[in-house]
């Protein structure tokens, strides 16, 4: 009743604008990218994350650069500092933006009910990186513009003072690397953020890693026990359980502070965190304000190597979308395509560019220099695992078990790490036999 | 409050508006008659057009969420797709069949500890502010500030109190008490934390409705009382206490209700982990992390429904009972 009310208001609403707008948005319509620059017209709402980019004109800017090549189309911008949860909630109504980020929380399948189809996932793969993370029914209904490597970012003149040169090859020695600096040096070997939790959920981004599988993911619905010993979540849950068990973190994970570990890191209280390469660049600035050499800020990859190679899985940031019931689907892909291919912001920011074929920023030289290979996540079965996961209400994807795996490990809840991986394992099987059956 | 005070004069007068008139009009209405039962009628509308607003409000924010919410408890919806299916009772069977759900509800009882401590702290600082202290009204200004602070400040000064060295610890070592507590990462130290924290926070509130409370008993009684010879405590005993046993037992109520729905701070401060989870945490993470809206709003009113039960059984154990002071 009430929902019918809305609907009624915002399509009276949509009515009235849609007199200004000019071709009327029906679904399925392909938001093509225009062919005559000069032709397209109108005004479109862009919503982003970047409030920090709107606020310092940053984005105004960019604004203003794709205005020259699209002299008809204006381009307005909305921040939104809780992107994810306010976005949520819009996209119960029909106005949500006529470009937007696909929020991390929706589910794949649901795609087509909210985004203009963008175009063929055949034709477009081949220009763009990701493509797979956001296709249904072969059509993309989003674009990256930029991917993000994981690794750990670590700082370089703590770990040489404890006398560590080279990248450490196995889980073990990662860990043997941490003890030497705990005892040769005064800062904290490992800090987890377990209070801020997204960096916890960062490890389920090292799946594929160990095994250097971009299928890794994937495969996960279709295995019963994905944390038996072997499997990549195995080698990762138990690197994490590991380095608390030994006490080589923060004393009390349950007060631990974001912002205040950028700083910690660049001056060196802080050795190693794990964490996606967007976070290269934070962290140099963090350790040049704090008046220290930004260069002493690396990255290194999982320590697991398969045939003498590291590997580092690829993941997209957030993908811009058209909204499928905006009525100005040309001047919104125009600017999509324009963003990622034209604007330069990858690169401006140390980003790996979304665009095929583009040069890995400064930021993952270390990468370059020593063939880590960088490898793609698969996505050909991310629906069927995100359903096994919300079902068995684990959330590979969220802090929580996480968080308790940190729990046990330090000894604040019962259990040891097998027998919590045994439950983990446990609960995965029996959504997967509900959702089969 | 407004269980205390029963609206029985707005109760009488609609009645009586509601009543026709008490004489039958006589045939042939005058003119002047007429006038005045139009006056009549429009009067009888006027409570009803002041009433409008709160209970269009009422309706809006409160019964027709709750309606829909009782609603999505039988379907399955995600909370994001435009379709969801009806499933019955399945999210009831669900809750039922999961009693690991329901321990979440032991970390209530430290909440039901603290509300206690809260209460007798609250009842205390209302007593001696209520005699002339001197500058009680600064006091008073002082013990209800924490109340009017914003949760996610409180949770984020308080993240600052707990840690490691932090500002406790600090305090403590002044007092002669060595060493490091980790307040929030140690298990059983966790929920205490938090829920002295909701003592701080809530104490001014139940402080004030005491303090209004007290003030609504005729002062001769203390006099009187005085003449014969009691003492502060004998005041309180036998004045305060049977003067404001509504109020005291509405806070009773609130406290239990309020304990078994904990959710800001825990949530802001720890986000429920580390065996601080409540139910409500419980809940939004069902809805919103798991996308079980469905089986979230079902345990919604679930502990709804357990609310309004715990309140009916408190009230027939402690019956209201009208005070009559002079």
């Amino acid at each position: 009743m009430r929902r019918k009310s809305t609907a009624l208001v915002v399509a009276t609403m949509v009515a009235a604008t849609a007199c200004s707008g000019g071709s009327g948005g029906g679904s399925g319509e392909i938001a093509a990218p225009p062919s005559d620059p000069a032709k397209v017209s109108g005004e479109i709402t862009v919503l982003t994350n970047r409030s920090d980019q709107l606020a310092d004109g940053t984005l105004k800017k960019y604004a203003e650069e794709f205005g020259k090549v699209y002299p008809g189309v204006k381009v307005k911008f909305e921040g939104l500092t809780d992107y994810e949860g306010e976005t949520k909630i819009r996209m119960n109504t029909e106005n949500y933006g006529d470009v937007l980020l696909i929020p991390n929380s929706l589910s794949r399948k649901q795609y087509p009910t909210f985004f203009a189809p963008l175009g063929k996932a055949g034709d477009l793969s081949a220009k763009f990186d990701y493509t797979d993370h956001a296709t249904v029914d072969g059509q993309v209904y989003g674009l990256a513009n930029i991917g993000v490597a994981n690794g750990f970012v670590y700082n370089k003149a703590v770990w040489a003072k404890a006398g560590i040169t080279d990248w450490p090859a196995t889980p073990a020695q990662f860990v043997a690397d941490l003890e030497k600096i705990r005892a040769k040096t005064a800062a904290v070997p490992y800090y987890t953020n377990y209070k801020d939790g997204w960096p916890l959920t960062n490890w389920t981004n090292a799946i594929g890693s160990p095994t250097c599988d971009p299928g890794s993911y994937d495969s996960l619905a279709r295995t019963a026990e994905p944390w038996s010993r072997g499997s990549d979540l195995h080698t990762i849950d138990k690197l994490l359980y590991t380095v608390v068990d030994e006490k080589l973190t923060e004393s009390d994970p349950t007060t631990t502070n974001w912002e205040d570990s950028k700083a910690q890191m660049g001056t060196g209280k802080i050795a190693s965190m794990w964490l996606g390469s967007w976070a290269i660049g934070q962290i140099r600035a963090a350790a040049e304000a704090a008046g220290k050499d930004p260069d002493d800020i690396g990255f290194m990859p999982f320590p697991a190597r398969k045939h003498g190679k590291f590997c580092s899985v690829l993941r997209p940031d957030y993908q811009y979308a058209v909204n499928v019931h905006s009525d100005k689907k040309t001047a919104a892909r125009a600017w999509i395509d324009w963003y990622i291919t034209k604007s330069g912001q990858a690169a401006a920011e140390g980003s790996i560019s979304s665009v095929k074929g583009a040069p890995l920023p400064d930021t993952l030289k270390p990468f370059s220099d020593n063939d880590v290979t960088l490898i793609p996540q698969h996505q050909k079965n991310v629906t069927e695992v995100n359903a096994v996961d919300k079902a068995s209400e684990i959330g590979i994807t969220v802090q929580d078990y996480r968080q308790k795996l940190v729990d046990v490990a330090r000894g604040a809840a019962d259990g040891d790490m097998d027998s919590y991986f045994d439950e983990l394992n446990g609960k995965w099987s029996e959504a997967q036999q509900t959702l089969g059956g | 409050m407004t269980a205390v005070q029963k609206t029985r004069p707005g109760a009488d007068t609609a009645g009586r508006r509601g009543a026709p008139p008490p004489e039958p009009a006589p045939a042939g209405p005058s003119p002047g008659r007429q006038h005045g039962r139009r006056r009549r009628r429009t009067a009888a509308v006027t409570p009803w057009l002041f009433l409008a607003a709160p209970l269009a409000l009422l309706l809006m924010f409160t019964y027709l969420p709750v309606a829909d919410m009782i609603g999505y408890g039988f379907t399955d919806w995600d909370g994001t797709s435009p379709d969801r299916s009806y499933v019955g009772a399945d999210n009831y069977t669900d809750l039922a069949t999961r009693p690991q759900l329901f321990e979440v509800f032991l970390v209530s009882g430290f909440y039901l500890a603290a509300s206690f401590v809260q209460i007798a702290v609250a009842l205390y600082f209302a007593t001696v502010l209520s005699f002339g202290t001197r500058l009680r009204n600064l006091f008073k200004g002082l013990l209800f500030f924490p109340y009017l602070v914003n949760g996610v400040a409180v949770g984020f000064v308080f993240l600052y109190f707990f840690q490691p060295d932090g500002t406790l610890d600090t305090l403590l070592r002044l007092v002669g008490v060595e060493g490091e507590h980790l307040w929030l990462g140690d298990p059983d130290l966790a929920n205490p934390s938090l829920a002295g924290v909701s003592v701080w926070r809530f104490t001014g509130l139940n402080m004030v409705l005491f303090l209004g409370a007290i003030q609504s008993i005729p002062p001769h009684l203390y006099e009187a009382a005085q003449l014969d010879g009691a003492n502060r405590w004998q005041q309180f005993r036998h004045i305060i206490a049977p003067g404001i046993k509504p109020v005291i037992s509405l806070s009773f109520i609130l406290a239990v209700s309020g304990s078994l729905a904990v959710f800001e701070i825990p949530y802001i401060m720890t986000g429920g982990a580390n065996g601080t989870e409540t139910f409500v945490i419980q809940t939004v993470k069902l809805a919103f992390q798991f996308d079980k809206v469905g089986l979230a709003s079902a345990s919604a009113v679930v502990l709804l429904v357990l609310i309004l039960l715990i309140t009916w059984i408190q009230r027939r154990l402690v019956p209201e009972e009208r005070v009559e002071l002079t």
